[in-house]
């Protein structure tokens, strides 16, 4: 087997994330809560070549399919990614992600003396709708979402 | 009249001129409102200490003829023992009919709105918001000259008062021009500019009051704290910069008034409080009239 094989292994079931951000791989599987403790085949290829992009990265996650949601947050970081839903070795759908109004609990608000960062039983919520985003509870702006990945 | 009152961002021009009517009717004819929240009861959640808005709040309800309840000190209450605020709200809910909640953390009254269904008044959360104040502070403003077509300067630490960056996101509501006036390192946050910007005002930035006084038809004063500057040199320094006194008075028009959040310190010399300029005392009392007024509306409804 050479390596480009190995690389590009297919998988059975599951979702593949493509055209990723170069870099940015590993941010995804942040995003998306995916530390592989739950004994998910996870593979991220990194700084991979194509052709129309240049370099991308690339996820698969075996027997899991991440709804539309999950994936919409994917487009704080990486807005062009393509979502492969496979069943049976076949592409069944493919999908693009659309950027989202709000997102909970997927960023920490940076400001420390925002109750959202305590021990109150609540999520954070950012309001994503514009280039700027902010805290809906306290106002904070975020510049750079992957220095606050939850 | 909405149920909860947790920023002026949200509030229309529409809903502040309501609040401010209310309140000059209450001023004009105080008695006829005796009464008239009779057997309410008000729950005050202070988990920082207050003087003024507290005493306000009281007196407000008691005034409309209700009554109030309060946790007392943090130290001898249920927050001692850890108890979040999500519980602590959805507890007292239960007692009262409406809330009021001074909080150290900015976004507590937003949060704590989110678990209740009875109206509740943000009276501070942390370095956020103060809209009760911000409400005086208009009313105040209009009932010295009015809201639109005015000149208004801001004074002061306007990175960390929270009474500013309310106070300014309500008058991008009116006609006013802003100016704000602050030394370096304590000017207004990026994305409370931001934020002023996109709702269309036009936001000037100076560093000397001597720039702009003779233009100013109102000048709101903060305090700058000891605490900002790592000595006290630095801090005496420039805090004098931004002290009113006579002297600094003397180019200023002579209609300007001068306001301040209180409880001030020396940044306004008590030689003003006998001038014409001086309404800061009276936007204290004004406080009552608003919070009556506020308090009225949300319990009617």
């Amino acid at each position: 087997m050479t390596d480009k094989e190995l690389h590009i292994n297919k998988i059975e079931n599951g979702t593949v994330i493509d055209h990723i951000k170069a870099g940015q791989g590993l941010n995804v599987l942040s995003l998306l809560g995916i530390e592989g403790s739950d004994g998910e085949s996870v593979s991220v290829i990194m700084n991979f070549g194509s052709s129309t992009v240049g370099s991308k990265d690339i996820v698969k996650v075996q027997n899991r399919e991440l709804s539309q949601d999950e994936l919409d947050v994917l487009s704080l970081i990486s807005p062009n990614v393509t979502i492969n839903i496979i069943s049976d070795y076949e592409v069944s759908s493919k999908h693009r992600v659309q950027r989202p109004e709000y997102v909970v609990g997927v960023l920490n608000c940076p400001n420390r003396n925002c109750i959202t960062n305590g021990k109150e039983p609540i999520d954070s919520k950012f309001d994503v709708k514009d280039e700027v985003i902010g805290c809906e509870y306290c106002g904070t702006h975020i510049e750079d979402v992957t220095q606050h990945l939850a | 009249m909405r149920e909860c009152l947790i920023t002026t961002k949200g509030l229309s021009r529409e809903e502040i001129v309501e609040v401010l009517d209310h309140a000059e009717k209450i001023e004009k004819d105080p008695a006829s409102y005796y009464g008239s929240q009779s057997g309410k009861i008000i729950g005050l959640l202070f988990y920082e200490p207050s003087t003024r808005t507290r005493m306000s709040f009281e007196t407000a309800i008691k005034r409309l003829g209700g009554d109030t309840i309060s946790m007392g000190s943090v130290e001898n209450s249920s927050v001692v023992k850890g108890e979040t605020l999500a519980d602590t709200i959805r507890v007292v809910a239960g007692y009262v009919d409406a809330i009021v909640l001074r909080h150290p953390k900015e976004g507590a009254a937003r949060m704590a709105s989110e678990f209740i269904d009875i109206p509740l008044i943000n009276a501070g959360d942390g370095a956020g918001q103060h809209p009760t104040q911000t409400l005086l502070d208009l009313y105040t403003i209009r009932k010295s000259a009015k809201l639109d077509g005015l000149n208004i300067g801001v004074m002061g630490d306007l990175k960390y008062g929270r009474t500013v960056h309310s106070l300014a996101h309500s008058i991008t509501k009116f006609d006013s021009q802003l100016n704000f006036i602050s030394p370096e390192g304590l000017q207004l946050p990026d994305n409370v500019k931001y934020d002023l910007e996109r709702s269309g005002a036009e936001i000037y930035e100076h560093t000397d009051l001597d720039e702009i006084l003779d233009t100013l038809d109102i000048l709101y004063v903060t305090r700058i704290q000891r605490e900002r500057f790592p000595d006290e040199e630095e801090y005496q320094k420039v805090s004098g910069k931004y002290r009113i006194s006579k002297k600094t008075l003397e180019n200023a028009p002579k209609h300007l008034k001068i306001m301040h959040p209180l409880p001030r310190v020396d940044e306004i010399s008590p030689e003003i409080d006998r001038t014409e300029h001086a309404i800061y005392i009276e936007q204290a009392h004004n406080g009552l009239v608003v919070r009556m007024a506020l308090l009225d509306l949300m319990l009617k409804s």
